[in-house]
Order: structure tokens, then sequence, then C-alpha cells
């Protein structure tokens, strides 16, 4: 009896997996699967029955025979993988922009700062004083943020009720980019037909305003995608660029210059630049610049006085008591001999952190910076070819097993 | 019961479609079964809607379409000329006046009789709130074409025709996109001189066609052929300006037809 039973299950567990099978490929989440038409085209009928004996055929309300299905539990769990990116509704997102401003107005309630001039800064600030948290890594620490900076950009429903869509261009699959090229061509066929005005007239010149292009670069692909919301290939990139050449090459092209320097993006002006400190003047009429320095964890700050005898003050004391070694006091008028103005100046200065010779470092960068503003456009070169202008860039290096 | 099944397969696929009788013979059935159920005001509505929208098909120029254009404007847009003899589709035979000088001359007289068809047709489907796509692949014309779309507030794809966008839709858009209910070519041809991919999809997904054919084009799967000039501009601003016109037409005249019946219905 056993034995029969152990069989009985077998082929029940064979029967199992081979419909589980076709229920993955009909893909529905459903016990009972009518036997209908197209169904019967992939169950074929050759079914080793024990004891010769057809399963039991029930018949549902329409008449049609019923098969029921046994399937495991693994299978009505979701394929999480296949589902795609994470879809949310408008409504979601409003909620959340809703519940985001009201928990700012909270925050600043309970910081006791004005709600309405409450900025990012602020909350970002008042976040990190309510939940202070030790972990290293600064993304996984508590953070209160905009909604639209969270949830990634996604494309609304395209079309309305009756099913039309909303672009002209949505049966083209790019609809954003087609679009952008359909302006880009109607501008361009705008400045031929102002062209043909003025040679009308008889006013037509190729020498007009030309668009400063120095300085910009063209989006990159990536950029452009992320203004349109759509994947553009680099052969339509390559197109859209040389359009936009097209436009600029036509001598009335500054007429859309604004489209165009959409387009373009700002070159970073060299980071790091320093700007020479502004020459101040105090009410007894001396000239006085103020400059900072930094070397491995001292920060310094100088007050360099015209008119002055040479003193030199740090901390409130003088720099014979601050620095006994020599070699510091040598760093701190290394500047002043290099543009020979020794007894020119008072020096007063402010220092922390870091030892000595650290200290000493950063005071000369900040001497050196606060005499850019006393000192000719040749010397400033000088100084910088000495190397009086870069900071120094070693830092202590950690320890290793 | 196949064929039910199949059908029953096919609207779903299609999606939501307009329930008219020029299209579907499954429009009968829904309609009775909806007005049954209905309340009698319901029932009103639904009378003057199917007056509203079965009485223009009784008549034969409702929207007046034969005034738009005559013999003299199409022989001056130069809509007869066709290709060269040696360029000719044995298809289009039928449609040539005969050649001269070794060019191709399209008969007018069949020209106007098959534009009025084909306009008329867009006409109808315009009214009946039908989405026109507008599809053409000669690069000289597609900014044209595009603005004529904009202006009539149909649908224009004047670009690459990607493989599935009629067959393959709900993946290539998303599911429960409604497709073109007729797609107006004004010119058959892609950029290597071959029949545009989209006139066979079309005729796929049963969806109907206008097609202005030149002398070097395939007419037969084009529901509605136009012989006719698709290389010179002044033919092809006539075409786009003889579409617009009826698109626009057809739709302020369902605007007004819907007002009459607001009118009627509050009275």
């Amino acid at each position: 009896m056993f034995l029969v039973w152990c069989i009985l299950l077998l082929n029940n567990q064979a029967k199992n997996s081979y419909e589980a099978i076709l229920h993955d490929i009909s893909g529905q989440a459903s016990k009972e699967i009518q036997c209908d038409q197209n169904f019967c085209l992939f169950a074929t009928p050759t079914r080793f029955y024990f004891m010769d004996r057809p399963p039991f055929r029930r018949a549902n309300k329409l008449g049609l025979p019923v098969r029921q299905i046994y399937v495991s539990s693994s299978l009505w769990k979701k394929n999480l993988a296949a589902a795609g990116p994470q879809k949310f509704t408008q409504e979601f997102i409003d909620k959340q922009v809703e519940e985001f401003e009201v928990g700012k107005r909270h925050l600043a309630n309970m910081m006791e700062e004005d709600p309405e001039t409450f900025t990012q800064e602020d909350i970002d600030r008042s976040i990190a004083y309510l939940f202070p948290s030790g972990l290293f890594e600064k993304r996984a620490r508590p953070f209160m943020k905009h909604p639209e900076e969270i949830f990634p950009k996604q494309t609304a429903i395209q079309w309305d009720a009756k099913g039309r869509p909303f672009h002209f261009l949505f049966y083209t699959g790019k609809q954003s980019y087609y679009s952008l090229l359909h302006d880009v061509y109607e501008k361009i066929l705008a400045i031929e037909r102002h062209q043909d005005k003025m040679r009308n007239k008889g006013l037509f010149t190729s020498d007009t305003k030309q668009i400063l292009l120095t300085g910009s670069r063209w989006l990159l692909k990536e950029e452009i995608e992320e203004n349109l919301v759509e994947n553009i290939s680099d052969q339509d990139y390559m197109r859209l660029i040389q359009l936009m050449e097209k436009l600029l090459s036509m001598p009335y092209c500054s007429l859309e210059k604004e489209f165009i320097l959409k387009f373009r993006k700002q070159l970073e002006v060299q980071s790091s630049k320093y700007e020479i400190p502004a020459l101040q003047y105090d009410p007894q009429g001396v000239a006085f610049s103020v400059a900072d320095g930094r070397r491995k964890t001292a920060k310094a700050s100088i007050t360099l006085r015209d008119s002055g005898s040479g003193n030199i003050t740090i901390n409130g004391r003088n720099y014979l008591h601050y620095f006994p070694v020599l070699q510091n006091r040598v760093q701190l008028m290394f500047p002043l001999l290099f543009v020979g103005m020794m007894g020119r100046f008072d020096i007063e200065g402010s220092v922390e952190g870091s030892g000595h010779s650290a200290q000493a470092g950063a005071l000369r960068l900040a001497i050196s910076r606060a005499l850019l503003s006393f000192v000719s456009e040749g010397e400033v070169e000088k100084m910088r070819q000495a190397g009086l202008l870069t900071a120094d860039p070693r830092i202590r290096e950690r320890k290793k097993p | 019961m196949a064929a039910g099944v199949l059908t029953g397969v096919r609207q779903v696929l299609r999606g939501p479609r307009l329930v008219s009788a020029v299209f579907s013979c499954h429009g009968q059935t829904f309609s009775s079964a909806a007005a049954a159920v209905k309340s009698p005001a319901a029932a009103t509505d639904t009378a003057a809607t199917e007056k509203i929208l079965n009485f223009p098909l009784t008549q034969p120029d409702y929207f007046r379409l034969s005034e738009l254009f005559t013999m003299k404007d199409l022989f001056e847009a130069r809509v007869h000329l066709g290709h060269k003899k040696g360029c000719r589709h044995r298809l289009m035979g039928p449609y040539l006046f005969g050649s001269r000088l070794d060019i191709d001359i399209i008969d007018l007289e069949q020209t106007a009789e098959h534009l009025q068809r084909a306009l008329n047709f867009t006409a109808h489907v315009a009214y009946r709130g039908g989405i026109i796509l507008l599809v053409s692949r000669r690069r000289q014309f597609g900014h044209l074409i595009e603005t004529t779309a904009q202006e009539c507030g149909e649908y224009a794809h004047t670009r690459y025709w990607k493989g599935g966008l009629l067959t393959n839709a709900s993946i290539q858009y998303s599911p429960g996109v409604r497709l073109p209910d007729l797609i107006v070519f004004f010119s058959t041809l892609n950029n290597v001189f071959q029949q545009h991919v989209g006139i066979r999809d079309a005729a796929k997904i049963n969806i109907p066609t206008v097609g202005i054919v030149d002398s070097n084009c395939n007419p037969s799967l084009i529901t509605y052929p136009v012989p006719g000039n698709d290389d010179t501009p002044v033919a092809m601003e006539m075409y786009c300006r003889l579409f617009k016109m009826t698109i626009n037409r057809a739709k302020d005249k369902r605007r007004q037809m819907e007002l009459l019946k607001g009118i009627s219905a509050s009275v």
C-alpha cells in the first residue's frame, strides 16, 4: 500500500512539474486554467495514467473542462528582477512632496527657526544635530531631501483619456529628441528667411555679431539624455551637434544666441587659482592686507601693515619668543627677503594647530599671499616660480601594519 | 469557436478601438446591449451620438471637399508629372495618361477622383476622432509635414521607421497604447527607393492607408492610393494644405455637431 502511495505521489509530482512548466509559459497565476483551444495546443494528451485511468475532468459553469493545477509556493513569488525599475505614480510623488514640506516646517519649529526661510542647508544641519551618526559612509547617515532628488525622474503617461498621445511626434518613439531637431531646423529656416529679407533690402553683411564660443563646450550625450529624459544613440547625438554647427555657421546666428548657449556648457575656470587679496586702508590711511595660509593641520592668518618697522607679532607674542628655533624664523623672513621689503611691514599673525615647523610654514604662505597686493605682476610671477605661493600638499601618512 | 477566440485576441492586442460601423462588425451587438441597460435619458443621448456618427456616412460629400481643389489646381501644382519611363512600376500603368519625351504623365481625372475619395475618408476619420499619422521619408519635406501635423492636431513620423512600431507597439511604447486609425503616406518610398515598411505593417495590423503614389511606386497594399507627383515642392505643399484643410474642417464640423447636440439636449 505504501509503495502504491509512493508511486502515486511520484506520478503526481511529475504531473506537477510538467504543469508547472506549462503554468510558467502561460504566465498566469491561477489555480484553474480553462482548457480552451489555445491552451490545448500546448497540452498534449500524452500522459502516463496510473492504472490506465484518465485524470478526473471537472467542468466549470461554461461547460468547458477544467484541470486542477498544483504548483509550488515558489511560483507565487513575483519575479522582482524581471519587473524592471520601480515605478511611482504621480499621486505618490505628490504625497511625498507634501509630507516633505510639512516635515520641513515641523523641523524648523523644533529647531526654533523661521519655517519660511528654512533652506536645505539648515535641514541638513538640523538632521545632523538631532540624529548624530558615527557611520563613516556619509550616504548611510540619515538625511531629509526633497522627493525630486530621491525618486528618479520618470516619463508620465503619454496620452489622454481618449488614448490620443499629447506629443505630435509620439509615434516616432523618440519624441523629445526629434522635437528638438524639428525646433533647430525651424530656427535655421527662420534665419534663412531673415537673410533673404536683408538681401532684398540690400543690408546683407557677413560680418555680423558672432556668438562667443571660447571657454565652453557642447553638452555631452549623457547631459542631453538627462535633459530630454530619453535615450539617444551616438549617431543621434552626432546629428544634433551637426545641426547646431550648421546653425552656428550662418551669418545671422546671433539671433538665436540664448537657444544655442543652452547647449553649451561653460568650462570651469582653472580652480585653485588664487585671487590676490585686496589692499585695504585703515582709518589712519595705512595700507594693509589680510591673507590665510595652511600647512599640514596648521592654519594661519596674517595682517600685513605698510609703513611699519619690521615688528612681527604672532598670537600676541613676539616672534622671537614664539619661535625659539632659527629655522622657523628664517621661514617667516624669506618672503620679505625675496621681494626686498624687509623693514617695511608690520606683521600681526594668529596661528593654531600642528607643530612649530608646520605653523611656520603656514605663516610663510600667509605672508607671501598678503604680499601679493603690494607687489608688481612680474614680482608675483617670480614669487610663484620661487615656490612661495604653492601650498605644501604633504600631509601625515596613515599608520599601516 | 476558433474564429471567435482569434478575433477576441486581436481586439485585446489592438487596445481600445472606436466602435464604428466603418471598421468592425462587432459594433451592433455591443451598442444594443449597452442601450438596453441604460436609462431613458442616456438612451436619447446615445441616439443623438449615433445620429452624429451615422448621418455623415449617408452623404456622398458631407464635408464638401470637392470645392477644395480643381483639376486645374492639380495641373498647376505639377501633380501630373511622373518619373521617366524606365522607372515605371508595372502596376501604375492604369493610372498613367501617357508619356511625353520619356516622362510619364499621370491621368489627372483619375487623380482627382482618387484624391476626392481619400480626402473624404480622411475627413470622416478625423470627424470620428481618429488618430491620423502623416508619414514620409523624404528629407526635403519632413519639416513641412511635421508642421502640417502640428497645425491640424494630428501626428507625424518623418524619421527613421523602427521595426516594430506598429507590430510590436505594446513593447515599443507602453502597454495600452492606441495605434493610429489612419496613416497618410506623402511618399510611399523610403530613402533607398524601396516601399516604406509602414505600408506593409499597416496592412498587417488592419490600419487603412492613404498614399500618394508616384509612377515608380507600388499601389497594391494602399487602401486609398492617390496617383500623383511626390517630388516637387509645389505638389507636396498642395497636398499638405489639402489634408490640413480637410482635417480641420472635419474637426470643426464635429465640434459644431457636439454643440448642437448639447443645445438640443438641454432644450
